[in-house]
């Protein structure tokens, strides 16, 4: 995206942010981007349109999956220099506690950084960050071409 | 399909009215018994790379997320809620920019406990898939799935 190519050029950090609500299924979804001492903080106010289970209520399995690989695309891009978007190559997704119908936080760290792959871990929470509604593993593939 | 059970009618309904899933405009077109199809068609909201127009992997995950759980329903010989456990999602090749993408997923299994679905989803061909999917989803016996919304 020309929003890293330019902050890249610039050498400064992307804007997370600006970044995120440049992806037009983040916004669709209400993800909002910020940095904390730990590195991308996601935040996804509740909505009722992001409901799988309307009994509970409880957030859509596809929402969970969603913010989880948003924020460990948003650490790889953060934390690795790359001169694109990183693509996902694999991810799988533990389910732990259902999504309830409140504000929720996922934040991803990097396991691995090989030459062309990194290995990414992500947690997303609600009230409790020790008590994480879902977890992801994931690989993605990094451009460093232009670097 | 004969004799589909009642519940399994309402149970296709609940997944083609599900609030996320109607969020992001898809549609089941094939349900039962033991198996699911669903259609996304491509929209501007899916897009997760405004470079290029690829759909955001996030979209796959939910299109087979949401296909796999109605796989396992439509295998289940009672009414249930079910829940994910875990999903696993290969990406082949990103999706083309404009097209539609079906997902089709089977139950392959279903034990007293535990449910277990693999599948995939592509444009044209199940042999050219975007992406492949294993899941395994928990079986809550005894409580009720959710209802279909009512309708407007």
């Amino acid at each position: 995206m020309d929003l890293i190519a330019q902050a890249r050029a610039a050498g400064e950090t992307p804007d997370l942010d600006a970044l995120i609500q440049a992806i037009p299924y983040c916004r669709h979804l209400g993800v909002i981007a910020r940095l904390d001492g730990h590195g991308v903080l996601l935040e996804l106010p509740f909505a009722p349109d992001l409901v799988g289970n309307p009994m509970l209520p409880a957030l859509h399995g596809g929402v969970i999956g969603s913010l989880l690989e948003t924020a460990a695309l948003a650490q790889v891009i953060y934390e690795v220099h790359a001169s694109s978007l990183p693509k996902s190559v694999d991810i799988s997704i533990d389910y732990l506690r259902s999504g309830r119908a409140r504000t929720s936080f996922a934040r991803a760290r990097i396991a691995k950084q090989g030459r062309r792959v990194v290995n990414v871990h992500a947690e997303m929470w609600q009230e409790d960050e020790t008590k994480p509604i879902a977890a992801l593993r994931g690989h993605m593939l990094v451009d460093f071409s232009e670097n | 399909m004969t004799d589909s059970p009642p519940w399994l009618k309402l149970a296709q309904g609940h997944m083609n009215q599900t609030a996320f899933f109607a969020h992001l405009k898809g549609e089941v077109v094939g349900f039962g018994p033991g198996r699911a199809t669903m259609r996304l068609p491509y929209g501007p909201h899916l897009v997760g790379n405004p470079d290029t127009g690829v759909v955001h992997g996030g979209v796959i995950t939910a299109l087979l997320d949401h296909t796999a759980g109605a796989a396992v329903m439509a295998a289940l010989k009672e009414p249930m809620a079910i829940a994910t456990l875990d999903l696993r999602i290969d990406y082949m090749k990103p999706a083309t920019p404009g097209l539609a993408i079906i997902a089709e997923v089977t139950c392959l299994k279903v034990t007293h406990e535990v449910a277990f679905a693999r599948g995939s989803a592509y444009h044209v061909s199940a042999d050219d898939p975007v992406a492949i999917c294993t899941g395994a989803f928990m079986l809550m016996r005894g409580t009720p799935p959710p209802p279909p919304p009512a309708k407007d």
